[in-house]
């Protein structure tokens, strides 16, 4: 089973050195567990673009889909048995970056 | 047998029967919905069959083999349908066969998974009811003033998370079983507070099928869990409570307070139950936890022939250990209403008054300010608490006392 862990930031700036290098030090017990499948840290919204192409032709938008406070700074993509074990890595991813995420299952 | 007593039989095995029957379909088709629709489905067969073919001689065995049987015509129809994999779609169950023990019981698993903290807290009291209460939609929504559709909706989308995200279907571990406990007996003490102090203008004040299905709830977790202090210091506290209730509001429907209760209208049977659990639990040696040191404050009040006879620097003491485990401004002005009694209304005033700015939007910070103004003859300060509390209270009887406590006032 796995599940998106998203990180939640509502303000500017990435993580700091300290937050990498625990950031580092949780990435690296996931692989040894074998809960790792894809990682990543993003860039500010403001670099964001968002295409339609519905329609007759694509049109391209400056900036994210959604305008809100509160923003997508980061995700894990974790594999875990259950809910109650992704909850528990994603408490302590929570602690590794210092920021709130999101657990959400895929289909 | 006669038509009442197959009614009886029937009532009887669902109370018994309804947590056991869901909970040995989920484990067996690792699906919820199949195990409430299944079981609802054997429990209508057994009251259209019973009356004619008499009562089985083992209505549960009876219940779980026809529940079983609708699980499975279930699966056959719509595997028919949609060819779904229906074993991607299973709860997950990754324990090993553990021994028949108190702890296996099937239906801790079910507890432990509509109690689970990813749920919404009204979720959780939601779906206990439904899937280990057996309560119907219909009688959940009732009981918490929500349109029918939108408890079906709550309890539907709980479903479907618990199927989604793969909550899994099994006791915690020993590692997180404490704070799990807690978690499934917060959605029982919920329950029965609901129960206890309804709120609503239209609601009786005391709604007796809410606390005694919490009761009912408790002492299966009880008989679950016995060596846990907490479980049994809820279901004391309960007992203590409820023992209490018929004395608790006046024939008008106005709220009785403790010191002015008849004492002897309290149900004696409960309340030497619950001292039974209180003392258990003080012979275990065990440092007690809120619910424990809650159900001991019951205890003392209970155990005084009158008001004045309560040993009040007992229950100041309970109360000096419980706000060190919970130092929440509640329990620091429940605290402070027995100071009242034992060092007079002013101290208890002072100690009010230092929590205004947690406790001012809660009506029962203004009832006791207006309780100990009005002794310390301070009328006009003592009418405007009152006023605040009426304002704040949502419980019929306690308003209906407030008022005549204010239009008292000299």
């Amino acid at each position: 089973m796995q599940y998106l862990v998203s990180v939640i930031f509502d303000r500017d700036g990435l993580a700091t050195e300290d937050e990498q290098a625990a950031i580092d030090v949780f990435n690296d017990r996931l692989v040894a567990e074998g809960h790792w499948v894809f990682a990543g840290g993003l860039a500010a919204p403001a670099s964001a673009t968002v295409i339609d192409n519905r329609g007759e032709e694509a049109m391209v938008t400056d900036g994210p889909f959604l305008e809100s406070k509160e923003y997508l700074a980061g995700f894990w993509i974790i594999q875990a048995a259950d809910l109650d074990v992704a909850l528990k890595l994603a408490a302590e991813g929570s602690k590794a970056c210092n920021r709130k995420v999101e657990v959400r299952p895929f289909r | 047998m006669s038509v009442a007593d197959v009614a009886d039989a029937i009532t009887q095995a669902h109370h018994e029967e309804w947590a056991r029957v869901v909970a040995s379909l989920t484990r067996r088709f690792g699906d919820l919905d199949v195990a409430e629709e299944a079981a609802a489905e054997a429990f209508a067969t057994a009251v259209e069959r019973w009356p004619a073919d008499g009562v089985p001689p083992s209505p549960g065995a009876w219940l779980t083999t026809t529940a079983n049987r609708k699980a499975i015509d279930r699966i056959r129809r719509e595997n028919k349908r949609g060819g779904k994999h229906k074993e991607a779609q299973l709860l997950h169950d990754d324990d090993p066969p553990e021994p028949i023990g108190a702890i296996d019981d099937e239906r801790l698993r079910l507890i432990f998974t509509c109690c689970h903290p990813a749920l919404a807290i009204q979720t959780r009291v939601a779906l206990t009811l439904r899937m280990v209460a057996g309560l119907t939609v219909p009688e959940i929504a009732r009981a918490f003033l929500v349109p029918q559709t939108a408890m079906e909706q709550r309890i539907t989308r709980a479903k479907a998370k618990i199927k989604a995200a793969r909550i899994p279907y099994r006791v915690p571990s020993a590692e997180d079983l404490p704070a799990r406990v807690s978690g499934v007996l917060a959605v029982l003490f919920l329950v029965f507070n609901e129960g206890y102090l309804a709120t609503g203008p239209d609601t009786d004040p005391v709604r007796h099928d809410l606390t005694a299905e919490a009761i009912r709830l408790t002492r299966l977790i009880r008989a679950l869990m016995p060596e846990d202090g907490e479980v049994a210091g809820l279901l004391a506290l309960m007992l203590l409570t409820e023992a209490r209730r018929t004395a608790r509001v006046s024939a008008s429907g106005e709220l009785v307070t403790l010191g002015e209760q008849d004492r002897g209208a309290w149900d004696a049977a409960l309340i030497a139950e619950g001292h039974r659990l209180v003392r258990e639990r003080l012979a275990a040696g065990v440092a007690p936890g809120r619910y424990q040191i809650l159900a001991a404050i019951s205890a003392v009040h209970t155990s005084a022939r009158d008001v004045h006879a309560t040993d009040w620097s007992q229950v100041v003491a309970l109360y000096d250990q419980l706000v060190r485990l919970d130092p929440s401004p509640i329990i620091a002005l429940n605290r402070a209403i027995a100071v009242a009694e034992l060092d007079g209304p002013e101290v208890a005033l002072a100690a009010v008054d230092r929590l205004e700015h947690r406790l001012a939007g809660y009506h029962a910070y203004h009832v006791t300010r207006a309780d100990l103004l009005r002794r310390l003859g301070r009328s006009q300060q003592s009418r405007a608490a009152y006023d605040k509390a009426i304002e704040l209270a949502g419980n019929t009887a306690e308003t209906a006392y407030l008022t005549r406590r204010r239009d008292q006032l000299k």
